[in-house]
């Protein structure tokens, strides 16, 4: 089984191949220009992974949001879970570059972490 | 409250109206169906002052033109509205057009319009040196200008509110009573009425709706449709008057000009579309053809160059002339109605004409100190380094930029939400200030200009509008 | 009036990596100047991540990527002011800016940077036709209400244009819970990034339809619908394809303008293909003493490639005060044959260093070769596997080559198929 896929791991865009046995194990990868789209490929053909960027609600900030990034992929099929999840939760101003605002999202054991600073009103 | 007087609709014609009879002893309201005044086809028409040799000798039109056309340097200056003398020319492009330049002078003759001239066609390249090369000759007629429209009704509106006219905004009137006992009108929208001695109907393309209100049938208003299209201000060169085509039936052609902002503007067209609905749609092909016709007067006009296209409706009436008389119906109800072009120009002289008919008719006495201006605006953009810095050490909010493109300052837009008449949306914050109606057209600012709209009325992001009704820009919060 | 060695108009990535590295070549009087409440520049409101790889190495979001370059403001001590905007540039270095504290500043610079990065194509621009309600706006004045103000522009979602910021707004509205209906693209390709399609579009099933406009725009309020039509080989809408889309909103990512009022004012040579000024490898402008980087000089994809650039605009505008400006030898870069664009405009054969050009391609090319001549011979033959509009390409002109050229030479750069 052959599966083309377009590598998202920079702004490249690599054409991949990979060629697959019927138990689902990876024959071979070619197409990608650098050891991260190898990776890439592997990931997404066995277990797709994203990250996910949204924002934050944040009380007594100098904006009422603050940006967010997973720390570290999350399955594929758990960005939209992830992001609702999101919707709910509210941290406190003064918030940093780095500040773990939900730790452990969804169990996935990735946190999220702010993305700027929100200093206080 | 009982008034003397009630103005329907607040265009240019009723603020105008309302400015000179606020000069008098007499109380009166202006009603406006949106939510600010300059909403109809004020805010969206060629912007000419019309030296006034199109219409024909006799009629209205030819006499207020010409009247109005005279007061309007003097009426700008003393309120503070953008005005520029620039003078028009009528172009002929075939030989046979040569002989209409000499009919249009004639008749300018014939309607007093002063310092007219025929010119060359070496004599018209050198007033537009841009112009098509094939021209033949033009009339050059000194007196026409541009002026700013819904600056205009803008300042009239508020000079009428500094002494004492109330202004009832977001009132659409669908009922008006006469009781003959108490010699009243009484105007209704929903379960709001307003009484007065004398109503002046000048609702625009509605006067004649609002005529058969009390009766009066004998208005007839066609919605005369015309798309317009503005060029970056960098295609100012193009044109140093108005740019006129020898006339037709449906009016006076595609003008190309530059308007007293410095963009070039180039319209109308002009399309009959009933009288029921308000279509302010642009269509590619109207605008397609609209910039064929302006390439034949200015070739180089480029479609690149184009920020935004607009369209709006001309109240056009079938007798081809204004209609400005009491009512068959009632001698206290005067209509001001098919106020289509020459109308703008010819709204400082109208103005006067309906003060003076209810002076006469009520014996009022002109108050003793009246306002006769308004507060100028502050321009940022068109001051000298010397004067910015004046102006921000006594106010520092004139020190922060709002708007890039046009330089318009926090404190122009703040003076512009606590003006008379209040900036309530976006759309009235532009047309006072000019934030937002540059070449990004408001992508940069349009979210600053909420926040301090939002801020200044004490309301969310959320409950501000590009021009009020369900106009929202946003729809709640993210989370 | 004030004076300094190098004022930098524009905070935003571009301004700051050029004030860092002149700091770094020895110039201590540097003045930044940013008309927003933040340095930062647009990267405070693109909050994806992407940004990075290549300089870093790692994948940072917007506002992180700026956060570094903010640190190193700050460590060197490079003074800024915020809430500020230039009024004026002119033609002996002298800036006129405006703010709250200061009121007007008059600066006597020695060098100039001009960093104001571009602006968004508006509705108005397209000549679309219709009413004129609200809910139509631009891609980027959305990522702001939304990423910043944290609220929703609409619910029911089109947008116009596959630019990147067009995609990433696809995706950041699917997010927030509205659905985008459809992104359609008048072009037979996409100008965005193709991680772009596939992560933004593609894993939320959203539909890319190219060769497709918005013909018109319905809803006298607010926006209650777009007609949709498939275009022709000259971008013409084709009769019968039209179809009526309902929506609330419609997001416009139709293309970046340089934002180049004060250049032109100063009467500084523009290229009227880039927008932006005509530079030569050090991003001297043809006014000397001023330089161009970032965005305000071509539009990039890449903030990467703006640091970059702008290391070379810091380190002319140093040279330029500091007196060590090799003299100038130009050569001139042409575009030739599909290759729309060259930046920089001309090379100093006295440069002294590799000489990178920078530039983009008309359409897309499948399996094409980049040729560049000197003086209609060749010297230089690559094999690309893809070349895309969306994607900004570069050759190296090695220093030991320029020493083989001669003042007033060309070099072209030509796509072969």
């Amino acid at each position: 089984m052959t599966k083309n896929i377009i590598c998202v791991a920079c702004p490249m865009g690599c054409g991949i191949t990979v060629e697959m046995s019927d138990s689902g194990e990876i024959l071979s990868v070619t197409g990608n220009t650098c050891k991260r789209g190898d990776a890439y490929a592997r990931t997404e053909c066995t277990n797709p992974v994203r990250s996910l960027t949204t924002t934050v609600k944040v009380d007594g900030g100098v904006h009422p949001v603050v940006p967010c990034k997973s720390a570290d992929a999350l399955p594929k099929g758990k960005i939209i879970d992830c992001a609702n999840a999101l919707r709910e939760v509210e941290v406190k101003a003064p918030v940093k570059i780095g500040d773990v605002l939900c730790a452990d999202i969804l169990g996935t054991g990735v946190d999220i972490v702010a993305t700027n600073h929100c200093p206080e009103v | 409250m009982i008034y003397d007087v009630a103005v329907i609709g607040a265009g240019v014609i009723g603020s105008m109206i309302s400015m000179e009879l606020s000069h008098y002893n007499l109380s009166s309201v202006l009603i406006e169906r949106f939510n600010d005044v300059a909403m109809g086809t004020t805010k969206a028409n060629s912007a000419i002052v019309h030296a006034g040799f199109d219409a024909m000798p006799g009629t209205l039109k030819a006499k207020f033109n010409v009247k109005g056309t005279r007061l309007m340097p003097e009426t700008c200056k003393r309120l503070h509205v953008p005005f520029r003398q620039c003078g028009s020319v009528v172009v002929a492009f075939y030989e046979d057009q040569l002989k209409t330049l000499q009919t249009l002078y004639d008749r300018g003759i014939e309607n007093g319009v002063p310092d007219m001239e025929i010119l060359n066609r070496e004599q018209l390249r050198e007033i537009e040196p841009h112009i098509n090369e094939i021209a033949k000759g033009a009339l050059y007629a000194k007196t026409a200008g541009i002026v700013c429209p819904y600056q205009l009704a803008i300042a009239s509106a508020e000079n009428a509110v500094l002494n004492g006219t109330k202004v009832e905004l977001n009132y659409e009137v669908e009922k008006i009573d006469y009781d003959e006992n108490t010699k009243l009108f009484s105007i209704c929208s929903g379960d709001k009425k307003i009484e007065a001695k004398y109503v002046i109907n000048c609702a625009g393309i509605h006067s004649g709706k609002i005529a058969s209100l009390i009766g009066d049938n004998s208005i007839e208003i066609v919605f005369r449709k015309g798309e317009y299209m503005l060029l970056d201000k960098n295609q100012s060169y193009l044109a140093n008057t108005v740019i006129f085509q020898c006339p037709s039936e449906m009016g006076k052609g595609i003008l190309v000009t530059k308007t007293v902002d410095g963009n070039v503007i180039t319209g109308p067209s002009s399309i009959d579309i009933g009288s029921v609905d308000e279509d302010l749609s642009t269509n590619a092909d109207v605008l397609d053809s609209v910039i064929d016709a302006a390439r034949l007067s200015v070739p180089e006009i480029n479609t690149r160059n184009v920020i935004t296209s607009f369209a709006g409706l001309r109240a056009h009436s079938p007798t081809n002339d204004f209609i400005i008389s009491e009512s068959e119906k009632n001698p206290s109800f005067i209509n001001v109605a098919g106020i289509e072009s020459p109308g703008l120009s010819a709204a400082p002289a109208i103005g006067i004409y309906i003060k003076d008919l209810i002076v006469e008719k009520t014996g009022a006495a002109l108050k003793e100190n009246y306002e006769a201006s308004r507060k100028a605006p502050v321009r940022f953009n068109e001051m000298t380094n010397e004067e910015r810095k004046e102006l921000i050490a006594k106010d520092k909010r004139y020190g922060r930029i709002i708007c890039r493109c046009e330089t318009v300052t926090e404190g122009e837009i703040l003076d512009a939400i606590h003006s008379p008449i209040p900036a309530t949306d976006v759309d009235g914050v532009k047309r006072r200030t000019r934030a937002g109606m540059g070449r990004c057209q408001g992508g940069f600012c349009g979210s600053k200009v909420v926040e301090l709209l939002a801020r200044e009325h004490g309301l969310n992001l959320d409950d501000i509008t590009k021009f009020g009704g369900n106009s929202k820009l946003l729809v709640g919060k993210t989370k | 009036m004030l004076s300094y060695d190098i004022v930098v108009v524009g905070g935003g990535p571009a301004g700051m990596a050029a004030a860092v590295k002149a700091k770094e070549c020895g110039v201590d009087s540097i003045l930044v100047l940013e008309r927003a409440e933040t340095l930062g520049g647009i990267l405070e409101q693109c909050i994806h991540t992407g940004f990075g790889l290549h300089y870093f190495g790692e994948e940072l979001s917007g506002p992180e990527y700026a956060d570094r370059f903010i640190q190193q403001v700050t460590e060197k001590n490079i003074e800024y002011k915020i809430d500020t905007m230039v009024l004026e540039v002119t033609a002996d270095n002298k800036v006129y800016a405006v703010n709250s504290s200061d009121g007007l500043l008059e600066i006597q610079a020695k060098a100039v940077i001009l960093a104001m990065g571009c602006r968004e194509r508006p509705r108005g621009a397209l000549n679309t036709p219709g009413t004129r309600c609200a809910g139509v706006m631009t891609a980027g004045t959305a990522q702001k209400y939304v990423n910043i103000d944290g609220y929703m522009p609409g619910k029911k979602v089109v947008i116009l244009g596959s630019g990147d910021i067009g995609l990433i707004m696809a995706r950041r509205m699917t997010l927030e819970g509205a659905e985008v209906k459809l992104v359609c693209e008048l072009m037979p390709y996409s100008s965005g990034l193709t991680r772009n399609i596939v992560q933004c579009l593609d894993d939320y099933g959203i539909p890319l339809e190219l060769s497709c406009t918005v013909i018109r725009i319905h809803g006298n309020e607010r926006l209650e619908g777009v007609t949709v039509a498939k275009v022709d080989e000259n971008r013409r809408p084709i009769k019968g394809t039209e179809r009526f889309i309902e929506c609330d909103t419609l997001l416009l990512s139709v293309g970046l303008i340089p934002e180049n009022e004060l250049t032109r004012e100063a009467g500084i040579e523009l290229d009227p293909v880039t927008s932006g000024a005509v530079v030569d490898e050090s991003r001297e402008t043809t006014q000397p003493g001023v330089f161009a980087c970032g965005n305000v000089l071509h539009v990039h994809d890449l903030v990467d490639y703006v640091t970059l650039e702008s290391y070379s605009a810091g380190e002319g505008a140093a040279k330029y005060v500091l007196g060590t400006a090799p003299a100038k030898k130009y050569i001139s870069t042409k575009g030739v044959g599909g290759v729309r664009y060259i930046v920089p405009q001309k090379v100093n054969l006295n440069a002294g260093e590799d000489v990178k050009l920078y530039f983009r391609v008309g359409r897309v090319y499948k399996g094409a070769s980049v040729v560049v001549k000197y003086n209609g011979y060749e010297i230089m033959r690559r094999k690309k596997p893809r070349l895309a509009p969306g994607e900004m390409e570069n050759v190296v002109l090695k220093e030991s080559e320029l020493a083989k050229f001669a003042e007033g030479g060309l070099v072209e750069i030509s796509v072969e198929e």
